[in-house]
C-alpha cells in the first residue's frame, strides 16, 4: 500500500531525519516529500511505498509518535487511498 | 495529483475537528439459532455470533491503524429475539432474559461494546414471543451490560398500536427502577420507534431486519465537528452558502464512511450495506449538533428558529452524502440526543430548549426525543403519551422516529444524571403536570393515516 505521511509543527533541526530515519529502519520507501510553510506551521507531506515494510504499520505508526512527542509535531500516516476517496470524484 | 491543502484538510479534520467513523456495526441473522429448547437456541447463538464476529474488532482496529481513522464502536445487530422466543416451548420471561445473557456473553467475547436485537416489532400486534420479551426487557436490560433493546410501535401503513405504547411506558418506569442506583440507565438501553428501519447501525436502536441476508456490514459516520468548523468559515453569509457547505463537508464525510464500510467488508469476507449519514454528536467539546445550530445565528438551541436550522442542516446533509456513497439507508440524518450533545446540555439548563421544542424538532430530523432524562415520578401514562406524540409525527410524516427517555429514580428538575463516555450526562426536564392517564389507558390502535389530502 501507499501512505501519506504528514507532519505539522514548528520549523527545527532534524525533523525529517529523524523521521526518514524511522521509515528507513522500517522498510518504508519514501517516493515524494514536499514541505512548505502554511498558516505560519512547518507542514511537511511524504508519500511512501509500505509494500516492502519490515515492521507492522502499528509499530511504525508508535515509532512516530515518539518523535511527535520528544519534538512537539503531529504526525499521521494515512493510506493514500483515504485523501482520493475524499477529495476525488 | 492529491495537494497540500486537501491533505491537511483531511488531517485537520480528524485531529482537529473529531472527525470519525462512528461505528462498523454486523448485522447477523439469528434465524437459524432457533429451536423448541431454550438452552440450544442459546448454545447456537453464540456460537454463530462469535464465530461470524470473531474479527470484526481486530478489522476495525487494522482499518484505523492504517487509514488513521478513529473508529470508535464496533457493535453487533441480530434478528429481533423475539421471533426465537415464539420458537420455544413454553416461553418464559426467565428464558427471554437468558437470550439476553448469552448475547451479552457473545458480545463480550467478540469485544464489541454494544449489541443490539433484544427487539419486537408490534406495531399492529403481538405474539405470544413478543408480549413476553418486552415483559422481560427491564430484567434483561438490568441483568446485561452490552444488550440493546428496541420495539417498534407504530408504522405508517399499520398505525399505532397503542396497547403496545402503554406496555412501553410500565416497562420503561421498570426498567429505571432496577437501575435506579445509575441513574435509570437501562433506559439508555431501549428504544421504543415508529418505523424502525432494518439496517440501522447506530445503538441502542440497531437489530438486523426481517428483509436482510445473512450478515451485513453496516457503517455510522459522525462529524459535527468538521460541520460547524466549516461553517464558522462562512459566517453571516445567505443560507444558499450555508446549505451548500454543509452538503460539501457532509460529501466528504460520507467518502470516508464508504472507504471504511467497503474495505471493512472486503476484509470481513461479509458483504456490504449501507452507510448511515447520520450526524451523531457525542459529549466531548466541538462534536455538537446543537453547536452547528448556534453557529447558523441562533444564540442557543432551542431558540425560535431552531426548527427551520435543523431541518437544513438534515437534508443538506442528506443531499451532499447520498452521491457519496453506493448504498445509503439506516436512520441518515442529524440526531438530537440531549444527554450525548454538550450543546444540548448547556441548551437544557439554561432553559432554552424544552421537551416541546425538540418535539418540534424531531419532526425534520433523524429519530426523536433521544436520551432525554425526566423526573423519577413522571407517571408511566405520560411517558405511554410521549411515545404516542412522537410515534404520531413518525406515522404521519413517513419517517422514523424514536423515544429513548430515562425517568431516572428519586431525581427531580435542576438535577443532573450522570452516564458517562459516550451517553454523557443528562440534566433532568420537566414534563406536563397535566395527566394523560385515560387517553394511555384506552388501548386499542390508533388507525393508519390517509396517505393523501397532505396538509
Amino acid at each position: 500500500m501507499r501512505a501519506v505521511i504528514t507532519v505539522v509543527g514548528k520549523d527545527k533541526v532534524g525533523i525529517i531525519a529523524n523521521v526518514s530515519k524511522v521509515l528507513s529502519e522500517n522498510g518504508v520507501n519514501i517516493l515524494d516529500i514536499s514541505q512548505t510553510i502554511m498558516q505560519d506551521m512547518f507542514t511537511m507531506i511524504m508519500l511512501v511505498d509500505m509494500s516492502k515494510i519490515t515492521a507492522d504499520i502499528k509499530k511504525i505508526s508508535s515509532e512516530l509518535q515518539d518523535i511527535e512527542k520528544n519534538m512537539g509535531l503531529s504526525i499521521h500516516i494515512q493510506n493514500e487511498e483515504l485523501f482520493h476517496s475524499m477529495h476525488r470524484i | 495529483m492529491l495537494n497540500a491543502f486537501e491533505i491537511i484538510e483531511t488531517v485537520n479534520m480528524i485531529d482537529k475537528e473529531n472527525l470519525d467513523i462512528r461505528t462498523i456495526t454486523m448485522g447477523i441473522s439469528l434465524k437459524d439459532c432457533a429451536d423448541t429448547d431454550i438452552d440450544k437456541a442459546c448454545e447456537k447463538i453464540y456460537s454463530k455470533i462469535t464465530s461470524y464476529a470473531e474479527n470484526l474488532v481486530k478489522v476495525g482496529e487494522d482499518i484505523e491503524n492504517q487509514y488513521g481513522i478513529p473508529i470508535i464502536n464496533k457493535r453487533i445487530s441480530v434478528t429481533p429475539i423475539a421471533g426465537l422466543v415464539d420458537v420455544l416451548e413454553n416461553p418464559t420471561v426467565e428464558k427471554c432474559v437468558k437470550f439476553a445473557k448469552t448475547l451479552d456473553k457473545a458480545a463480550e467475547k467478540t469485544g464489541v461494546n454494544f449489541i443490539g436485537g433484544f427487539s419486537a416489532l408490534v406495531h399492529k400486534g403481538m405474539t405470544k414471543g413478543e408480549r413476553l420479551l418486552i415483559e422481560s426487557i427491564p430484567e434483561a436490560l438490568a441483568a446485561t451490560e452490552k444488550v440493546c433493546s428496541s420495539v417498534n410501535v407504530a408504522t405508517t401503513r399499520a398505525g399505532i398500536n397503542m396497547d403496545a405504547v402503554a406496555i412501553m411506558g410500565e416497562v420503561i418506569k421498570k426498567a429505571a427502577g432496577l437501575t435506579a442506583q445509575s441513574g435509570g440507565f437501562a433506559c439508555a438501553k431501549l428504544v421504543v420507534f415508529a418505523n424502525a428501519v432494518e439496517d440501522n447501525p447506530f445503538m441502542a436502536g440497531a437489530f438486523h431486519g426481517e428483509g436482510e441476508g445473512d450478515c451485513v456490514i453496516n457503517v455510522g459516520v459522525s462529524g459535527p465537528g468538521v460541520v460547524k468548523c466549516a461553517l464558522e468559515k462562512v459566517k453571516g453569509e445567505p443560507f444558499g452558502v450555508v446549505a451548500e457547505t454543509i452538503k460539501k463537508t457532509a460529501f466528504k464525510i460520507t467518502r470516508m464512511g464508504q472507504l471504511v464500510a467497503q474495505e471493512a467488508s472486503r476484509r470481513l469476507n461479509v458483504p456490504f450495506g449501507i452507510v448511515d449519514l447520520s450526524l451523531a454528536p457525542t459529549p466531548a467539546v466541538g462534536d455538537s449538533v446543537a453547536h452547528i445550530l448556534e453557529e447558523m445565528g441562533l444564540e442557543k438551541c432551542g431558540a425560535h428558529g431552531t426548527t427551520a436550522a435543523l431541518a437544513l442542516l438534515n437534508d443538506a446533509v442528506k443531499k451532499g452524502g447520498v452521491m457519496a456513497s453506493s448504498y445509503v439507508g439506516g436512520l441518515s440524518g442529524a440526531f438530537i440526543p440531549v444527554s450525548e450533545d454538550a450543546g444540548m446540555i448547556d441548551a437544557v439548563k439554561c432553559g432554552a430548549l424544552s421537551i416541546e421544542k425538540l418535539e418540534a424538532m424531531t419532526c425534520v430530523c433523524s429519530v426523536g426525543l433521544d436520551m432525554i432524562v425526566v423526573p423519577g415520578d413522571t407517571p408511566a401514562s405520560t411517558i405511554s403519551a410521549i411515545i404516542a406524540d412522537e410515534a404520531a409525527i413518525g406515522v404521519v410524516n413517513t419517517k422514523t422516529t424514536a423515544v429513548r427517555i430515562i425517568p431516572a429514580p428519586g431525581k427531580q428538575v435542576g438535577d443532573v444524571v450522570e452516564f458517562g463516555g459516550l451517553l454523557g450526562s443528562g440534566p433532568v426536564m420537566p414534563v406536563s403536570k397535566y395527566s394523560s392517564e385515560i387517553f394511555a389507558k384506552r388501548g386499542g390502535r390508533i388507525p393508519a393515516p390517509i396517505q393523501s389530502l397532505k396538509n
